[in-house]
């Protein structure tokens, strides 16, 4: 076997994707030195949780670590507090915020996603939130203990989650969102339409084609002021209207960026000896090869774990397939797959029981799937979706299907469990 | 406060003490247990928490919820009649001073 002995790899962010990297490289047997640049005040957690459990009104306030306190001395792997400040890819080193530099052999962009701002006046103002961070979510768990009114600006994920948190809460929640349906760009009209009367009737005002146009001091509080001119009284606003890929210190080097950082089928940058993974990376689609950058754990821990495989000298290409999941309360998604505008969607479960899931269809195949709570649903799915399966809305229709025993019926019969 | 015995494929034992009302998972992470690793956070949406609870244990375990016994079919090892979700099992007194084994493979 290769001795990695002499190389070093540099990872650039202590998230998900930066800490599966290094992990995945001791698990694969890289020897040589491994250094990850952590510019965040604290050691490295979960970000799922921080729009969930976390905000409860059971929570600790103490973070999941992503890994236990022994974890970088056992494995060796330098957790550095520092920052990234410049990258130079012909030396092959990186300047950080304290002024010394650091040589690589290898370096991974794992910069992660950066919330977008609240394009609108007020959107500095105390008690506005948003959340990416655990520094973030303390100033939301520790304001939640006094808040009672709130409202959301943004239907998305994060947006809903916090939303029926809030709502679970007790507080009185409004949500504005500029679009027609909530989560809209990620979720079937279908899905989203259920998501709508859910948390509706849940007592969440939800007010769709409604966008925020100035937040104001109104005595001890704030108001919201909506696109149609109505103000909304909050004590708590929190607003979480999508994000950028962090890539600023990438295309400064001179690395390929469109909508993140371009890498190819193996994750490698467009310079040698660069890689990126997570949230910043803009990968080929492993069918058709269209570029896609996907915000989800699935995909920074897988992307991690190939990373780690090019570096050393793997040259297979990235196929995994993506899925996501959200809680929103007491409802659990998960969606297998990446749908598009144009799926066909057949419904299989009954929405009004709560338990269904959405097969997106394209060109005659499987391309995704929408199960709310419905976990068996998604298990199967998964592997439906991977093996790219051709599908008709028939096949689906017909009475006494469903994909569990179909990914059964392909997977071969499972194995007697060990007694 | 309850203590939780992980035991590995090669033997090793490690017992951790925890606050009540804290998941068997998050124990797990917290204190650095190989081979439990929580992908999901604790939504039992990953089965990457999966344990193998003695069964001497199990009469004093909350009953497997639907989600939690759809999820136990998709873990990585084989699942037996004694796999649970860690984050599923929270921890109180009355599971006393449990004992589980983790699993050869989790992902
Ligand atoms: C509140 C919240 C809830 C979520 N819920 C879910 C969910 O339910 N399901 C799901 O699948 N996904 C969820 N996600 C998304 C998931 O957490 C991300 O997709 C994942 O964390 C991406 O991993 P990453 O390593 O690419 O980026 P991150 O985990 O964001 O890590 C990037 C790190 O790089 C650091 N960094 C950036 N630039 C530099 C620099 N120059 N120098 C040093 N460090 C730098 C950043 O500070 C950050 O710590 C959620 C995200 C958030 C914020
Ligand atoms: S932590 Fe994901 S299923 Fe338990």
């Amino acid at each position: 076997m290769e001795n990695f002995s002499s190389e070093s790899v540099l990872i650039i962010g202590a998230g998900q994707a930066g800490i599966q990297v290094a992990d995945s490289l001791r698990a694969e047997g890289f020897t040589g030195a491994i250094t990850i640049l952590n510019d965040e005040a604290h050691s490295p957690y979960q970000r799922p949780p921080l729009s969930k459990d976390y905000l409860g009104p059971e929570s600790t306030a103490e973070p999941l670590p992503l890994r236990g306190p022994g974890f970088f001395a056992a494995k060796d792997i330098t957790l550095l507090a520092a920052t990234a400040v410049s990258v130079d890819t012909e030396a092959r080193s990186v300047r950080l915020s304290g002024g010394t530099s650091l040589d690589y052999t290898h370096l991974v962009f794992a910069t992660g996603a950066a919330n977008r701002a609240l394009p609108c006046p007020g959107s500095d103002l105390d008690g506005v939130h948003e959340l990416r961070t655990l520094t973030n979510a303390r100033r939301l768990h520790d304001s939640l203990s006094t808040a009672r009114k709130v409202v959301v600006v943004g239907a998305g994920f994060i947006g809903l989650e916090f939303a029926a948190g809030a709502r679970a809460r007790g507080l009185e929640v409004t949500v504005l969102e500029f679009a027609p349906r909530p989560m809209g760009r990620a979720l079937s009209a279908t899905a989203s339409d259920w998501f709508t009367q859910r948390h509706t009737g849940d007592g969440i005002d939800l007010r769709l084609n409604e966008g925020v146009a100035a937040i104001h001091r109104d005595g001890d509080g704030l108001s919201v002021e909506s696109t149609t001119g109505t103000r909304y009284p909050a004590d708590l606003v929190l607003y979480g209207v999508g994000v950028n890929p962090r890539t600023e210190l990438a295309q400064a080097a001179g690395l390929e960026v469109e909508n993140g950082i371009v890498v190819d089928s193996a994750l490698r940058a467009s310079v040698p000896g660069v890689w990126a993974v997570g949230d910043c990376a803009s990968f080929p689609h492993r069918d058709s090869g269209a570029r896609m950058r996907l915000e989800s754990v699935q995909n920074a821990t897988d992307q991690g774990r190939h990373a780690a495989r090019s570096i050393m000298g793997d040259e297979s290409s990235y196929a995994q397939t993506p899925w996501f999941w959200s809680t929103q309360g007491a409802i659990r998604l998960q969606i297998a797959g990446v749908s598009e505008p144009g799926d066909e969607p057949v419904l299989l479960g009954d929405p009004a029981a709560g338990k269904f899931s959405i097969a997106l269809l394209r060109n005659g195949a499987l391309a995704a799937v929408e199960s709310v709570n419905s976990p068996a649903d998604h298990i199967a799915a998964r592997k439906l979706v991977d093996l790219g399966l051709a599908l008709t809305t028939d096949e689906i229709s017909a009475p006494g299907f469903s994909f569990k025993a179909l990914a059964k019926s392909l997977t071969g019969i499972p194995q007697p469990a060990p007694a | 406060m309850p203590t939780i015995t992980f035991t590995q494929p090669t033997g090793e034992a490690t017992e951790v003490t925890v606050e009540e009302g804290t998941s068997l998972m998050r124990a797990a992470v917290t204190n650095g247990i190989e081979g439990i690793v929580g992908e999901c956070g604790g939504q039992a949406m990953c089965a990457t928490c999966h344990v193998f609870v003695r069964p001497e244990f199990a009469g004093q375990l909350p009953e497997v919820s639907d989600d939690e016994d759809e999820m136990l079919d998709c873990t990585t090892a084989e699942r037996t009649d004694s796999s649970r979700l860690g984050c599923q099992i929270k921890m109180s007194g009355e599971l006393g001073n449990i004992v589980v084994d983790v699993p050869s493979d989790q992902v």
